[in-house]
């Protein structure tokens, strides 16, 4: 039963209490940049649900063959690895939006909240709880990127995962896009938003 | 003189944290006060200058579509691109541990005061970032790719210095709502300046 509730808070902690975006300071680059539209925030999200938890797993097999000198080469490698397959994968049948997400899924291999939670995690634990470690925090920085990218589309360019929402009448009468939400600098106060808010709710993170 | 420009340009327009918003992690994480930011900023800049380079002849003699075109005329139609990710960052990696020992052993009180930054470098998107962009774009030669990561480092290191010092600031002038302190004022303030950095995407040259 122990064990059991040690693999639950694995993967509830990160949804919230632990989550690798506004609590940890985890991978805020690509949370930032590709969160102007809901679908490749999305599509983002999904990939590094994947990439993490499979590390995760294959770190945490081989963690006691590892020399510890030579360890952050060996994680990079195979974190690099994943990432190659996603990449080609996502260029096969999501062509329009790898081309959205250019460079950056490249740079999930230096997305910290992967090595961060190779480190911390799967280097001392055995496969299956650091599975489920991976999960829960490639979805707590999932369940981020998609807040983040609904307020964006949806003030920025008035549609959510590109279907317009905001009726033509209210543009009729003036109502007009907030540009600036479209702009990289503005997802950066919505997270500062959304940590201002959970911050609120959960006392003891306030510094 | 193009490479002159494309050294000012990176500083400024394509400032790699507010127009780009990569290096975001250790930006914020180590930008509590202005001596470590600067030692920080100048390992960015370092590496970003000698990885920079080292990618780019990489990229073109070994992985692009044709380079091999050197070893014989069998090898023009071969394409290693798929491995440029893998190959990059095996480049940045081992570079980091090589630089991490090669100032150990010749100037220990740099080692000293750089110490836990250089192994955090690897990670850092800045530097793949760096290499992933000059793929992107074509430089025409060796010496842009070297301007250019020139450039990317010092804009990195002008923006991580400048929070610092805005950082240090805040903790005895201001009085901000609890919630916020910490974490939260600093992406706000990054924001609002990458909101001021926009006013150079106009400049042409």
């Amino acid at each position: 039963m122990a064990t059991n509730n040690k693999n639950l808070s694995a993967l509830i902690n990160p949804l919230s209490k632990d989550n690798p975006v506004i609590v940890q300071i985890l991978g805020i680059c690509s949370c930032l940049a590709v969160t102007a539209k809901l679908e490749p925030a999305f599509v983002m999200g999904i990939s590094v649900i994947a990439v993490l938890a499979f590390s995760n797993v294959i770190i945490s097999l081989l963690r006691k063959t590892i020399p510890t000198n030579i360890r952050i080469i060996v994680q990079l490698v195979v974190v690099a690895g994943l990432v190659v397959i996603v990449d080609q994968l996502l260029k096969a049948y999501q062509y329009d939006v790898s081309k959205q997400l250019s460079v950056f899924i490249g740079l999930i291999i230096t997305n910290c909240i992967l090595m961060g939670r190779l480190e911390a995690f799967a280097m001392g634990n055995k496969p299956w709880p650091s599975f489920l470690d991976g999960i829960g925090n490639g979805i707590g920085y999932a369940i981020i990127l998609i807040i983040v990218a609904f307020f964006r589309e949806l003030l920025g360019s008035g549609t959510i995962w590109g279907l317009q929402v905001i009726p033509q009448s209210w543009y009729e009468h003036g109502y007009a896009n907030n540009g600036l939400m479209i702009l990289p600098p503005m997802a950066l106060i919505v997270v500062a938003c959304i940590i201002w808010v959970h911050r609120i709710y959960n006392k003891d993170l306030q510094e | 003189m193009e490479n002159f420009n494309i050294f000012i340009r990176s500083i400024f327009v394509d400032n790699m944290i507010f127009a780009y918003f990569l290096g975001m992690c250790s930006f914020l994480a180590v930008s509590k006060n202005v001596k470590t930011a600067l030692g920080l900023g100048a390992a960015v800049t370092f590496m970003l200058v000698i990885s920079l380079p080292i990618n780019y002849l990489l990229e073109n003699y070994v992985l692009r579509a044709g380079a091999l075109k050197w070893l014989g005329p069998e090898y023009a139609d071969v394409d290693l691109s798929f491995l440029s990710l893998i190959m990059f960052i095996a480049v940045i990696a081992s570079l980091t541990q090589f630089v991490e020992m090669a100032v150990e052993k010749f100037s220990p009180a740099l080692y000293s005061s750089l110490g836990i930054f250089l192994p955090l470098i690897a990670v850092n998107c800045a530097i793949l970032g760096g290499s992933l962009f000059m793929q992107q774009r074509d430089f025409p030669s060796v010496w842009t790719a070297c301007c250019a990561g020139a450039g990317w480092g010092l804009g990195w290191l002008i923006a991580i210095v400048a929070i610092a010092a805005i950082r240090e600031r805040l903790q005895e002038y201001s009085n901000i709502p609890k919630p916020l302190r910490g974490v939260g004022i600093t992406f706000i303030i990054t924001g609002l300046m990458g909101i001021a950095f926009m006013s150079f995407l106009g400049i042409k040259i």
